[in-house]
């Protein structure tokens, strides 16, 4: 832990305003003002931020359908993205792609995905550009342990592997993929990342609920691929707080798990605790961004509301040709 | 104007566009040949010979031979695409299209839309299509109804060596994703290519092979030769023939097909994809909805039958419309009441 007060401030504020961007579309949801599926990251804020700190516009990354955590750390505008699941013109994506398919490629965010799978051999291409233009960069493919099943993950682990492509495979294990345990469906019963190990890469495990271990763990893997390795695994333990989608009644969870998991396993409590008991930051330091992050949260909730909305014509938009 | 197979036409027009774009790469299986062998790279340059010698010039990084993994090639043009590179992936066989559907259908052509028209995607997949080498139902198909029927990608096929060049150089050069079905029974056409280094072709915009006032009949890719064949003949018996030649399967040139069936009043679309919900349908569905009043006769559709493609060499005759069905199908136009 070596990082200066402006850097863990700046940490513990991104992993906030994740945290509380979901909370409040968690709240509004039930209000009916947003349409369509939304999938939570809530619980997982370390590592989209953990991960994303080391990060610059130059270096992609590939997301998920549970992908605001790792827009928000990415870089995506907060508004933008609010905008955007309320389905404004003035979203992000012009109201066209919704929760599931944010992107930013400017920010280097090359889209969430609504395909379980679908993004990691998009970040191995991202990775070959990457590794043409020689600067360094690298690709990040965040896969749930849902994804580590497909096909298409083990296909770009193996090509990532072939090609020597700059490309990190960031396995988030929440131990749910939708409503089925990760004991049930990872047939190795062990871990996700004895998988990519299989494959040819070097891997690294991690506690994905503790922000200091993602970004050290994260330092070490970008430090190994940056310098011309090839490619990289890193699977983290981590724990979400709601279900699979909104509305998900979570039945398939213990009595009390989801109280327990945010009394022991919550990455804010325990990077403020850490924080605070190692007098890196105080209370104040920490309640103070709070209190700003509220604000912001607040406010892109108001002009996603008063956001222009799209029209019929607008349908036509962004394709080649209307038949 | 220099004389060139079709397969030629491919290779040189991908070597000309890496030339002159260093964002232009190649990848697929097999796209080098012989990596991970005793004969070593280049042992074979693709199982088509359209990628030969392009990884002696560019190199490991620009001509990235992958495993057998359809959904990782396409799924890698799309990441290079969106990272600012133009990807010309081959996929081999254009069967193969099954095993990476959702990077062709959910991903690839979904990009700009989704992203807010603040992205592009500017990858070329290539596939050879279609029957004539007894390859049966696995690798012997026309998929270009099933790829048509997904907003956000172009289609397009080529019916000579002309058209390659300019159709290639069009798709690597554009912004969109572009489905690029190269005829495997035409690889060995030989023809006449522009030598402008710049010579592209449009989308959208059909040609005229044959012209005539009788009949209109539109088609693409390998039948096109054989809608020519026909046209000649009827021609001998006076009947002239409008041969169109689609070039492009989306965008589609409806005007080219009204235009000519309001002189005609009779269409005949020839195509290997199966009858079901494929593209003749849909040129007589235009038809019929936006050149009504021009008809003389009902709209003709000249396919395969709705099978898969058969194996045996009789067979497979059978399967293919035939200068003959073509030649048959317009008669029966001329004889309607």
């Amino acid at each position: 832990m070596q990082l200066s007060r402006e850097a863990l401030l700046g940490a513990y504020r991104q992993m906030k305003v994740i945290r509380e961007f979901e909370e409040r579309l968690h709240t509004e949801i039930q209000t009916g003002e947003i349409a369509g599926f939304t999938h939570l990251y809530c619980g997982q804020e370390a590592v989209a931020v953990g991960v994303c700190e080391h990060l610059d516009t130059s270096d992609k990354i590939v997301s998920t359908h549970r992908g605001h955590g790792h827009c928000l750390a990415k870089g995506c505008d907060l508004d933008g993205m609010m905008k955007e699941i309320w389905g404004s013109r003035e979203g992000l994506c012009k109201g066209k792609g919704g929760s599931m398919h944010i992107a930013d490629v400017d920010q280097g965010m090359l889209g969430a995905n609504g395909i379980v799978g679908g993004g990691a051999p998009i970040a191995v291409g991202a990775a070959l550009a990457a590794k043409l233009d020689g600067a360094g960069k690298v690709s990040i493919a965040f896969s749930g342990d849902g994804a580590c099943n497909q096909g298409t993950t083990f296909e770009a682990m193996n090509m990532a592997v072939v090609t020597q492509a700059p490309c990190i495979f960031v396995f988030e294990n929440n131990h749910y993929s939708e409503h089925t345990g990760v004991d049930y469906a990872v047939g190795t019963q062990k871990d996700i990342a004895s998988r990519a190990e299989a494959f040819g890469m070097k891997v690294w495990r991690a506690d994905g609920t503790d922000f200091f271990a993602v970004h050290d763990t994260m330092r070490e893997v970008l430090d190994y691929v940056r310098a011309g390795n090839g490619p990289a695994a890193v699977e983290f333990d981590t724990e979400r707080f709601f279900g699979h989608f909104e509305g998900d009644p979570q039945r398939y969870r213990g009595p009390g798990e989801i109280d327990r998991l945010r009394a022991t396993r919550d990455c804010l409590s325990k990077f403020r605790d850490s924080v605070t008991a190692a007098k890196l930051l105080d209370g104040a330091d920490l309640d103070a961004v709070d209190a700003e992050v509220m604000n912001a949260i607040e406010a892109a909730v108001t002009a996603a509301r008063a956001a222009e909305r799209p029209t019929a014509d607008d349908v036509l938009a962004d394709v080649y040709i209307a038949y | 104007m220099a004389k060139m197979m079709y397969r030629d036409a491919v290779v040189t027009t991908i070597a000309e566009e890496m030339e002159r774009d260093a964002n232009v790469v190649v990848l697929g299986e097999d796209v080098v040949g012989g990596m991970g062998t005793a004969g070593g790279p280049e042992a074979i340059g693709g199982i088509w010979s359209t990628s030969t010698g392009l990884f002696g010039k560019f190199g490991k990084d620009r001509v990235i031979d992958t495993p057998i993994s359809e959904s990782a090639i396409v799924g890698a043009a799309n990441g290079l695409a969106l990272a600012g590179k133009r990807p010309v992936a081959e996929l081999m066989f254009a069967d193969f299209i099954g095993v990476s559907l959702d990077q062709l259908w959910n991903q690839m052509g979904k990009f700009r839309y989704m992203f807010g028209g603040k992205t592009k995607c500017p990858a070329v997949i290539r596939m050879a299509y279609g029957a004539g080498y007894n390859a049966a139902a696995q690798h012997s198909q026309a998929v270009h109804q099933i790829l048509t029927g997904m907003p956000g990608l172009k289609v397009v096929m080529p019916s000579t060596p002309a058209d390659v060049k300019g159709l290639l150089r069009q798709a690597i050069r554009d912004d969109d994703p572009v489905i690029f079905l190269e005829h495997k029974a035409l690889y060995g056409m030989t023809g006449e290519v522009p030598d402008d280094p710049d010579f592209t072709i449009p989308f959208g915009h059909a040609r005229l092979a044959r012209a005539g006032e009788d009949v209109t009949i539109v088609s693409s890719g390998l039948l096109l030769g054989f809608c020519e064949q026909a046209a000649d003949r009827l021609a001998a018996d006076g009947i002239g023939c409008d041969v169109i030649d689609l070039r492009t399967a989306s965008p589609l040139d409806e005007e080219a097909i009204l235009d000519s069936v309001e002189v005609t009043g009779r269409l005949v679309v020839v195509d290997e994809a199966p009858p079901r919900c494929g593209l003749a349908a849909d040129i007589c569905s235009l038809v019929a909805n936006k050149a009504f009043a021009s008809l003389k006769a009902p709209p003709q559709a000249v396919t395969p039958p709705h099978t898969p493609v058969p194996f045996a060499r009789e067979l497979e005759s059978a399967y293919l419309p035939s200068v003959d069905k073509i030649e048959a199908a317009v008669r029966k136009l001329m004889a309607w009441r």
